[in-house]
């Protein structure tokens, strides 16, 4: 049977593993470093766009806030991602497949003094994963407000599930009618603390450090990934099923500048190091400069470089089956460089008739991401090339967010 | 032949470790957080020296969701993830 | 012993600072600045009223909403021999002009484009009002606004109205 054709009860590939799908959950709530101000009443309509690779994912977010009293401010955002799939790991091991995740996020910041006490939920389902996510922060301004210090901690719980295909269906088509395996249910447990701190240098510097500690324990790997080795005859290889490590600690670090120019307009740089127990290290360097420009009008653009060394456990062809206790293909644990070119407009207006709304925005930003992996290989050109000689994979991706913001 | 990897046993014993460390750190940073809000450090930056601060265009994150997203966009295609922070510096007021 | 007094000379040092710029209770220190209406204004103009500054940017949010407050406050009292003078603290006045065209208020603003007069009154928040008595002696110091303060300012201008 064909390496290519697509495995019998499998119905899809997902986008990524498990233990970073946790992440999408957090990533969508960014905890402010308050202090003591409590931020402003605010409502944002999103609509949001990822293109590449063969995958789409696009949708809505929506995002409301209110301060209730003079003390405490309440936060709900609604987010959706509608998922379209035929990406090279699907092409390779399965078939493409449309499926919507959704996710509800609440939060509140009270305000007491000069510290801001925050705490929220996030609760993140679709069809094979339901992810819930608390966190819990204090942030505190010192030192004649030069300076705003964030500790964060966060404890999130995943279920992790498995869908199948029913019956039949072509290759590198999608499944008519998709079922829950029964018989799949895993559990994985996150534990995140994070520390920053906003500090004022001088009347045009300001400066940001963070640094986070996440550890994951539980089910981290993909039911439907598979890594490939080497075999004799057919297209080189064979596929098997992924295997996975039980725990991860991870560490980041990042320190951020941003500055004044002297015309009225603002320079950031940023830099962040990543390190993992998977043995994944990253690093991060991007630098955005920031520009009003008419009146009304604010352009942005952003230049980012990001470069990955792989995990230990990760390869593109193991040399025979069996090879070592974890293995793994997903490219999001291979080595790659990466650029990502962004360009933003924001404009300012009001709108007639509404005096209660004191502010508004129509917003649109792009970004271009370019990614040249270094160890994985389009294994869908093995029968052409030879496996583990195929040319090393691409992606392009174009990233889009167009929202409108109004204060009130 | 299995090859034996052998950071994953010892990290599966040390995998509480890490978290006791940042617990402890956690604890430190907040004992350092509550000092410092009663020493007195003369602000060298003067409240009306932050009108360039106060400035939106030196805001680190103009709009959270938007941020988000962007953040959520590279955590789902690259192996890092953590430390994108927070927003602060700003005007200064009350 | 040396440990005691290492802790006693600590804890001194460590209160002195905050002790030592609090300009209430003293006189209020002298100063003269030039005016939107054109000419130079000086504190010693209205001695024998109650006299209340505020420090504030047009670029500070609170700032702002608290202005129209302080001009219903300033039209209020102003017969009793109360005056409210606004000090300017941007050292470009355009934006600050550009705001008080959209928002007007009558009370005399002032600008202190080289924050001498900021530096005098010790002025550690944005915005921050001065409540100054009849005999010229620094009464109230408040700094930041939130919406309630302006209680506390008409409760310190009835007092100090009818000394």
């Amino acid at each position: 049977m064909s390496a290519a054709a697509p495995r019998a009860g499998t119905r899809g590939v997902r986008l990524l593993p498990p233990v970073f799908r946790t992440l999408l959950a957090l990533g969508l709530v960014v905890v402010p470093a308050l202090g003591g101000v409590l931020p402003e009443d605010e409502a944002d309509v999103m609509y949001h766009s990822y293109s590449g690779g063969d995958i789409t994912v696009r949708g809505p977010s929506v995002l409301i806030r209110k301060k209730v009293g003079d003390n405490l401010s309440l936060t709900y955002n609604y987010y959706e991602d509608m998922i379209s799939s035929a990406s090279i790991d699907v092409k390779l091991s399965a078939s493409p497949y449309h499926e919507i995740r959704r996710q509800n996020s609440f939060g509140a910041d009270y305000l007491h003094g000069k510290t801001t006490y925050s705490i929220g939920y996030i609760h993140s389902r679709e069809p094979d994963y339901i992810a819930d996510t608390s966190y819990y922060s204090v942030s505190q301004d010192m030192f004649g407000d030069l300076t705003t210090i964030t500790l964060g901690y966060r404890r999130a719980w995943d279920n992790v599930y498995r869908d199948l295909c029913a019956a039949p269906h072509p290759t590198n088509s999608e499944c008519p009618d998709i079922i829950n395996d029964p018989t799949f249910h895993q559990r994985a447990d996150h534990w995140g603390y994070s520390f920053g701190l906003t500090q004022v240098l001088t009347r045009n510097l300001l400066a940001l450090v963070n640094y986070e500690i996440d550890t994951d324990q539980g089910y981290l790997a993909n039911p439907y990934r598979e890594i490939r080795y080497a075999s004799p005859g057919g297209v080189g290889f064979t596929l098997a099923p992924q295997i996975y490590p039980g725990t991860r600690t991870s560490n980041a670090a990042s320190v951020q500048l941003k500055y004044y120019l002297p015309w009225r307009a603002a320079l950031a740089g940023s830099y962040r190091f990543y390190h993992d127990t998977f043995g994944v290290t990253g690093s991060t360097l991007e630098t955005d400069y920031t520009m009003p420009v008419w009146k009304g009008w604010i352009f942005d653009g952003s230049l980012r470089y990001y470069r990955q060394t792989h995990a230990s456990f990760y390869s593109d062809l193991f040399p025979y089956a069996n090879y070592s206790n974890f293995e793994a293909r997903d490219r999001e644990l291979a080595a790659f460089d990466s650029w990502t070119l962004g360009v933003g407009a924001s404009y300012e207006f009001q709108i007639p008739h509404a005096p209660w709304i004191h502010k508004s925005t129509a917003n649109i930003r792009y970004d271009r991401m370019m990614i040249d992996y270094k160890d994985f290989r389009d294994a869908l050109l093995a029968a052409q090339y030879g496996a583990g000689s195929e040319p090393l994979y691409k992606l392009d991706a174009n990233v889009l967010e167009a929202f409108l913001s109004i204060w009130y | 032949m299995r090859v034996r990897q052998e950071p994953w046993a010892q990290q599966r014993a040390g995998a509480a470790n890490p978290r006791r460390r940042a617990a402890a750190l956690l604890a430190a940073l907040t004992l350092g957080a509550g000092l410092a809000g009663c020493t007195s450090i003369e602000p060298w930056v003067k409240p009306y020296e932050r009108e360039h601060l106060a400035d939106p265009i030196m805001a680190l994150s103009r709009n959270s969701i938007a941020a988000s997203y962007r953040d959520h966009v590279f955590e789902t295609r690259e192996g890092s993830h953590g430390a994108t922070g927070a927003v602060g510096g700003g005007c200064g007021c009350n | 012993m040396r440990n005691r007094l290492a802790a006693i000379i600590a804890a001194a040092a460590l209160a002195l600072p905050a002790l030592a710029a609090d300009p209430t209770g003293g006189p209020a220190p002298q100063f003269t600045l030039a005016a939107r209406s054109g000419s130079n204004v000086s504190l010693a103009q209205y001695k024998g009223q109650v006299v209340m500054l505020n420090f504030w940017a047009s670029w500070c949010g609170p700032c702002r909403q608290e202005m129209p407050l302080l001009e219903s406050i300033y039209k209020k009292y102003n017969r009793l021999g109360f005056t409210l003078i606004g000090v300017n603290v941007e050292p470009d006045s355009n934006a600050a002009n550009e705001w008080l065209k959209q928002t007007p208020v009558s009370f005399p603003i002032l600008y202190d484009k080289e924050s001498k007069v900021s530096k005098m009154y010790d002025v550690a928040g944005m915005p921050s009002t001065v409540i100054i008595d009849r005999r010229g002696k620094v009464r109230v110091l408040h700094r930041g606004y939130k919406p309630g303060d302006e209680n506390e300012y008409l409760d310190s201008i009835r007092t100090l109205v009818r000394e």
